[in-house]
């Protein structure tokens, strides 16, 4: 029968129900006890300093991630688009300047995903297939343009500005916490983002009340593309180099941490405070595993196993919402 | 209720390719009043109502909305209008508040894009208490009922200033008391003045809330008339009357054993009280209208849907319910209605097709004997006359007919004792169908028991021995020899939905 049940039992609270729908942070919480127990260096200012850094940077590129996925679509393309941004910031600065070298990497990063969003709204190609073209091909355009060697830059200031701490808060995680706010406020009180979950979530009925699906598929692009380009920016002064084979399949580690939080691949439902805690599960289960000593291929076996359970969690507790 | 109409249609027609969906079709809508629109599927119901919709363009005619020519080329141009069509799957977004799926796509914002949620708040709220809805504009629409869903639809009719309301099928998914409620708002809406198009099935329902009905009947109107002048089995004879075109061949053999005995088998909410039998070399049609109950009592006894009481005989022995897996190894097939959705895989010919259900007959060791398969293909495409270029041709590219007789060929090669076609003419052209009425006489002629489930009268006249209406989940009669008529199929089914009491 297609008729959907609801569940008539007393409303959760608002507390609960918020839980519920954000059920990562829980999943957070006990990683971070385990790990506390577990390793004596786990709790300390200066590891979580680190840990928040170094989830910087797949976090901006979640961002961008999430609010293409919202919209139903997906981008392969961001690490990629990372590396290239990263590549253009440092390469230029010898001669157009630092800023003006910034600046061509974020239009860069801002302009190919503008061009990934005009291929998808425009030739009904699936984003799976464009971005991963896009992967392929921007990568290239790195290679061609470093020339197979690390960039390195010659102005050392240039990697002073991740040094900026508020307490043990790096620069780079004050930005990635800015952003997420940010979109997450485009995302519950502008148009273009109450439009994006439409989209994402009964496309027929968004195009059957007239909203403009094409444009909010290029708009949610180019910001994605703009935000890979930031992180790509950060990464470039945190390291002082750009390798061409930087962020490399960072791509997936960006879509592990966005469903790990919660975010639906087909659309349509999700949120930033979901993916943050995605974002910093991932990070935490990455540093726990590190401090611990965990071979690097454990270290993967045990990420694609916690990813599973966290569906699996997801899809259990969905049961107690609405049957969808 | 004025005589004023607010949407006049005229001389609509509409060609798909190969169907005049709507030949010259033309009604009104008055205000305040509730027009049905009836007639069986396939008659030309949803075709019109997406026309009116702005889904469809229509190839002529005219649509006069307020005494002025309107071409409505969208769903959104229609609401603009004032044109408003609830959706039988509703068309919400369930992630969505109440109030943002009220204003989908009509958001109000300031100059930079952010909404204004306490005006889209205000708005709603007001949208909904003026139709006495009784949940807030902050709801998740995915948290509530199927019937507060059609609500949030409804209220749209408000904030757009709706005068013509289209409801398909409203009360498809409803309760009993959800369905008192619908009535009262649509009554509402009536006494506001909206000219209301009411498309249903159900006759009780029609009775109840319409002041006039419009019968469509093969894309044309048969007519207009005063809901209060006319009768359920006047209008059953306008939906399905139709002279007997043919006369199909039936097979002259004596009965065997019962290959079947159904005794008291109901499924909550789909129907009740079903008890039957079935003999070998026997056509037994079943006949109703659409929504009677027919295919879920068909998919219950294979299995597809799981029974809550009765008991089935198999050949003499009372067997457990069965699942579709076990159904299929006694040796029963069932061909369903929707043969593109259940019944065939469209991309592959129609020799993979044929034989999928049964790989394992073909193989050797695992791996398929292409030539035993190929016997088997040829086989059936002589006996059924099916119009292929050869064994690969995707059956997406064949004919609604010789997909049909694919669905059937694959069924046989199992070598069934029963045999059920759910309306297996349905869409196919006349040549198939004869075709697939002289297989019918056919397999009845080798032995097995037949299930026709058919909504077309010569159809079911003219292929079964024996016929049991059906209407509303209960059987509501069985003829057989000279009282297989048209007339006292009709009255059956009529009576019975007139009378819903009189079970």
């Amino acid at each position: 029968m297609s008729v959907r049940t609801v569940v008539r039992a007393k409303a959760p609270g608002a507390p609960t129900r918020w839980l519920m729908r954000n059920h990562i942070w829980v999943f957070l919480a006990l990683t971070f006890a385990v790990f506390s127990l577990s390793s004596p260096y786990f709790l300390t200012m200066n590891n979580l300093g680190n840990v928040l850094t170094q989830a910087a940077f797949i976090g901006i590129l979640a961002i961008g991630m999430t609010l293409v996925m919202i919209n139903g679509e997906i981008d392969l393309s961001v690490g990629a688009v990372l590396a290239l941004a990263s590549a253009l910031a440092i390469g230029l600065q010898d001669h157009i300047g630092v800023w003006p070298a910034v600046m061509v990497g974020f239009l860069s990063g801002a302009a190919l995903g503008f061009l990934n969003g005009t291929l998808v709204a425009l030739s009904g190609m699936h984003s799976f297939i464009v971005t991963l073209g896009g992967l392929i091909g921007i990568r290239g355009l790195v290679f061609i343009y470093t020339g197979e060697d690390a960039l390195m830059v010659t102005d050392f200031s240039y990697t002073e500005y991740p040094e900026i701490y508020l307490g043990p808060v790096s620069l780079t995680a004050m930005i990635f916490f800015a952003l997420a706010l940010l979109f997450q406020w485009v995302l519950t009180s502008t148009r273009h983002g109450r439009e994006t979950y439409a989209v994402g979530d009964n496309l027929q009925a968004a195009h059957d009340a007239g909203i403009n699906i094409k444009r909010h598929k290029i708009i949610n692009f180019t910001l994605c593309g703009a935000l890979a380009a930031i992180a790509g920016i950060l990464l470039s002064m945190r390291l002082g180099t750009a390798e061409p084979n930087a962020g490399k399949v960072w791509e997936l580690w960006t879509i592990i941490a966005v469903v790990l939080g919660g975010t639906r691949l087909q659309g349509g439902y999700g949120s930033l405070w979901m993916t943050i805690g995605g974002v910093l599960t991932l990070a935490v289960l990455r540093n726990g595993l590190r401090l611990l000593n965990t071979p690097n291929y454990v270290e993967l076996m045990v990420m694609g196993a916690v990813l599973i359970l966290a569906l699996a969690i997801d899809k259990l507790l969905s049961r107690h919402e609405v049957g969808r | 209720m004025s005589t004023d109409p607010i949407l006049t249609v005229s001389g609509i027609t509409k060609t798909f390719p190969g169907v005049t969906a709507l030949d010259n079709v033309s009604f009104d809508i008055r205000r305040g009043e509730v027009h049905a629109l009836v007639g069986e599927n396939g008659a030309g119901k949803s075709t019109l109502m997406k026309v009116l919709a702005g889904l469809h363009q229509p190839d002529g005619g005219q649509i006069l909305h307020r005494g002025q020519p309107v071409s409505v080329q969208s769903p959104l141009e229609a609401r603009q209008m004032g044109i408003l069509l609830i959706h039988q799957e509703l068309s919400l977004s369930p992630e969505l508040s109440v109030a943002e799926n009220i204003y989908l796509g009509a958001w109000p914002t300031n100059a930079l894009g952010v909404l204004n949620k306490r005006k889209l708040r205000r708005d709603a709220r007001a949208a909904l208490e003026a139709l006495g809805c009784g949940f807030g504009p902050d709801r998740r629409v995915g948290t509530l009922s199927v019937a507060m869903q059609q609500m949030v639809e409804i209220a749209r009719s408000q904030a757009f200033s709706a005068d013509v309301v289209i409801f398909d099928e409203p009360t498809a998914s409803l309760t009993d008391t959800e369905k008192d409620q619908l009535f009262a708002t649509i009554r509402e809406l009536r006494g506001q003045g909206v000219g209301i198009v009411y498309i249903s099935h159900k006759m009780d329902e029609i009775f109840e809330l319409t002041d006039r009905i419009t019968v469509l009947r093969d894309g044309t109107v048969q007519g207009t008339v005063t809901t209060a002048d006319t009768d359920s089995t006047a209008i059953t004879r306008m939906m399905i009357g139709r002279t007997l075109e043919a006369y199909f061949h039936k097979a002259e053999i004596a009965f065997g054993a019962e290959t079947l005995r159904v005794e008291g088998l109901g499924l909550d909410g789909q129907f009740d009280d079903v008890s039957f039998a079935v003999r070998q070399g026997e056509v037994l049609g079943l006949y109703g209208l659409v929504g009677a109950g027919r295919s879920e009592m068909v998919e219950t006894i294979f299995g597809v849907r799981r029974a809550d009481r009765g008991r089935l005989i198999w050949q003499g022995r009372e067997i457990p319910l069965p699942t579709p897996r076990q159904a299929i190894d006694l040796g029963m097939a069932l061909v369903p209605e929707s043969r593109k959705e259940q019944g065939l895989v469209l991309m592959m010919g129609g020799l993979d097709n044929t034989t999928l259900p049964h790989l394992s007959s073909y193989a050797t060791a695992t791996v398929m004997d292409r030539g035993r398969e190929m016997q088997v293909f040829d086989r059936y495409r002589k006996a059924l006359a099916i119009k292929t270029t050869g064994p690969d041709q995707p059956v997406s590219t064949l004919s609604g007919g010789n997909q049909q007789k694919f669905v059937l060929a694959k069924w046989l090669c199992a070598d069934p004792r029963l045999i059920i076609l759910d309306e297996p003419t349905r869409g196919i052209d006349v040549g198939s169908k004869s075709a697939i009425h002289e297989l019918i006489a056919e397999l009845a002629g080798r032995g097995l028991a037949v299930i026709v489930i058919s909504s077309e009268m010569p159809e079911v006249l003219g292929v079964s021995h024996r016929i049991l209406a059906m209407a509303e989940g209960r059987l509501v009669g069985e003829f057989e020899g000279d009282a297989m008529t048209e007339e006292n199929l009709i009255d059956a089914v009529s009576h019975h939905l007139a009378n819903p009491a009189a079970q």
